[in-house]
């Protein structure tokens, strides 16, 4: 992995909320879990020696359940949260040490956060709303009214602009949350569960527009969620974090195929894996060209089932994205591949 | 067991030595100082007596068109203006114009001098937590104490007179205007101004663009409290020489007139339901944006 590609770099966080930081900071080093530390010192391990690399223009997903530490994590990013020893670089500078005018400068510049309760000024119009980041750089109106109208027109609210939040449905609300957080072109987009309060046909619509726009615009976004479906949906790399550390941070296809413990397991075992999982991570490699149809192997386990099933005998062939020829899948691998492994146990009795 | 039936109190002696030296000291203190003080408080002195030559030297018609004007302007509504015109003729054709006149001018500028330094004093123990711990106690003292009792040292300070009369009113009426002003900061919703930091606002801007404006129907509740209270202290302001409709109520109390009590009285309650109904509608327009949801 090239370094240049990774924008922020996570060294080893800690953060304790609490009294009496420093004695239970050198507890949790020499390996006390959260249940004993509170017990101990009466102090809340909030995040332990995370380590994470955010690569530049992808989507990075953080997802744990409730009280695992995400949101911590995210309010670390931008410093809305002071750790309590480690290092945050974003271009080679550590967060960390910028002062209060520079840590201004820097939150008005390169990141922006879209909230979980999208957290909109109830007072401002959605023009107000999504002019905000802008309208406090002392820019002048003209200016950050064009910019407003554009990423409003862009969210899909076009004529919407002299509304109040408390006159927009919830997702409407988030489209400006959203807008609010794209309109000040800043390079990194915090995303705190941004989806998880919308009703699900409202989310996906949600999610498609976000990655519409990451196609277009991409920047790096770190995207908080307790939904796994969301997390495969979105996530160019998903982190899982568990008690405040960090259980796995891979690919999402390698979460699906070698989940790294039980906690992870346990998090992937509903799923639908038939919709999931990709045809690289089942085929087995080759180089020469197969009896049956061709497929990318970023085709999901169920499409490829739908054209085999037309021809069950015959192997389809794995090319990649280059048309490159990378390997085959049978029958039997297919099969293999969409049922449940044994370590994740079965819902099926009698 | 003498101690047990009787409390151990100081001797009488000592009492009284005690309550000697506490008034000399006092005396001494306003003595060197009662002038300097005095002086320090003669443009406020000039302002009010100006105010109050304003209002009553300004023809009746001018006055209730302008309050007229006000009223619309706060409150939108026909009936409150409707009140106000029936309530302000009924005054003046009770012969209580001047009185009203007065009591007016000393209300506004008590109000207006609570609001310049009570905001600013809840502004700052909405930020600071040590703030608020020594402020809170301060305010307690001002709203239990019997006013008669802050009086004394008032008056052996400035004498008896407007300024004075003034500063009572004010005593007494600063405490709601500060506790809503730092509550209705205080209760600013976290998430945003979480926002507003995350998008990198300073504490300036988050005060007047967020943490105030979210604040201002709770402040206005505290400026309503505010001139609902300066109007209570007409009558015992009146005792140490402010004009205005508590004079007549004074009277009327020490002679049993109780026609010319009663109107005075009547007079404090019209113009404390005017105010009261024209800020509250005010108060409520100002937060619309609350109430136009569309569920």
């Amino acid at each position: 992995m090239n370094s240049k590609d990774i924008l922020i770099k996570v060294n080893e966080l800690y953060k304790i909320f609490g009294d009496g930081d420093k004695n239970a900071l050198d507890l949790v080093k020499n390996g006390m879990g959260k249940d004993e530390l509170l017990e101990k010192s009466n102090c809340v391990l909030g995040l332990n020696n995370i380590n994470l690399n955010v690569k530049r223009g992808k989507i990075q997903v953080v997802m744990g359940l409730s009280g695992s530490g995400k949101s911590t994590l995210i309010r670390h990013l931008n410093r809305l949260i002071e750790p309590t020893s480690g290092k945050i670089l974003f271009n080679n500078t550590n967060i960390l040490d910028l002062n209060p005018k520079e840590l201004i400068q820097f939150r008005q510049n390169n990141m922006s956060m879209v909230f979980q309760k999208f957290a909109l000024f109830p007072h401002k119009t959605v023009l107000q709303n999504v002019g905000y980041g802008l309208a406090i750089q002392n820019i002048s109106k003209d200016e950050w009214h064009d910019k407003a109208k554009k990423w409003i027109k862009r969210v899909g609210l076009d004529g919407y602009e002299t509304y109040y939040p408390g006159q927009l449905s919830g997702g409407m609300q988030q489209r400006v949350g959203l807008a609010r957080a794209l309109a000040t072109d800043a390079e990194i987009l915090l995303m705190d569960e941004a989806f998880s309060a919308l009703d699900p046909l409202i989310r996906s619509e949600m999610q498609n527009i976000l990655l519409d726009l990451q196609n277009e615009l991409h920047k790096t976004i770190i995207f908080i969620t307790h939904d796994l479906d969301e997390a495969l949906k979105i996530g160019d790399r998903i982190a899982i974090l568990r008690d405040g550390s960090m259980v796995q941070d891979s690919d999402p296809q390698e979460i699906i195929m070698s989940p790294a413990d039980e906690y992870v397991s346990d998090f992937i075992k509903d799923i639908n894996r038939a919709r999931v999982i990709q045809a690289k991570s089942i085929m087995t490699p080759t180089n020469s060209k197969s009896s049956g149809a061709t497929v990318k192997e970023d085709m999901v386990l169920e499409d490829i089932l739908q054209i085999m099933s037309e021809a069950p005998t015959k192997p389809v062939t794995i090319e990649n994205s280059k048309g490159k020829i990378t390997g085959k899948i049978e029958m039997v691998n297919l099969v293999e591949g969409m049922k449940r492994p044994k370590s994740l146990g079965t819902n099926i009795t009698g | 067991m003498d101690w047990f039936f009787n409390f151990p109190d100081m001797s009488r002696s000592d009492l009284r030595e005690f309550k000697k030296t506490v008034d000399f000291a006092f005396t001494d203190f306003s003595r060197t100082y009662g002038q300097g003080i005095e002086e320090f408080f003669e443009p406020l002195l000039m302002f009010l007596v100006w105010f109050e030559k304003l209002f009553i030297n300004t023809p009746w018609p001018i006055i209730i068109f302008s309050i007229l004007l006000l009223a619309w302007i706060g409150s939108r509504s026909i009936l409150i203006v409707v009140g106000t015109f029936l309530s302000f003729m009924l005054i003046g054709y009770f012969g209580m114009w001047e009185d009203t006149m007065s009591t007016l001018a000393i209300i506004l500028v008590a109000t207006f001098l609570c609001i310049a330094i009570g905001i600013p004093l809840g502004i700052a123990m909405a930020r600071s937590n040590k703030v608020q711990a020594a402020i809170v106690p301060v305010l307690d003292v001002m709203q239990t104490i019997p006013s008669f009792v802050y009086l004394i040292p008032v008056v052996m300070l400035l004498g008896i007179g407007k300024v004075p009369g003034l500063i009572a009113v004010c005593i007494y009426a600063i405490p709601p205007i500060v506790r809503l002003t730092n509550l209705g900061i205080r209760l600013v919703d976290k998430d945003v101004l979480e926002a507003a930091d995350s998008f990198g606002a300073n504490y300036w801007q988050k005060l007047f663009g967020v943490q105030m404006p979210l604040a201002l129907p709770t402040i206005f509740a505290g400026v309503n409290q505010t001139i609902m209270m300066a109007l209570a202290m007409v009558v015992i302001a009146s005792m140490i020489g402010v004009k205005g409709l508590g004079l007549p109520v004074l009277r009327a109390i020490s002679n049993q007139y109780l026609a010319l009590g009663l109107m005075n009285g009547l007079a404090i309650v019209i113009l404390a339901i005017i105010f009261d109904r024209v800020t509250q509608k005010f108060g409520l327009r100002m937060q619309k944006y609350r109430n136009e949801g569309k569920d």
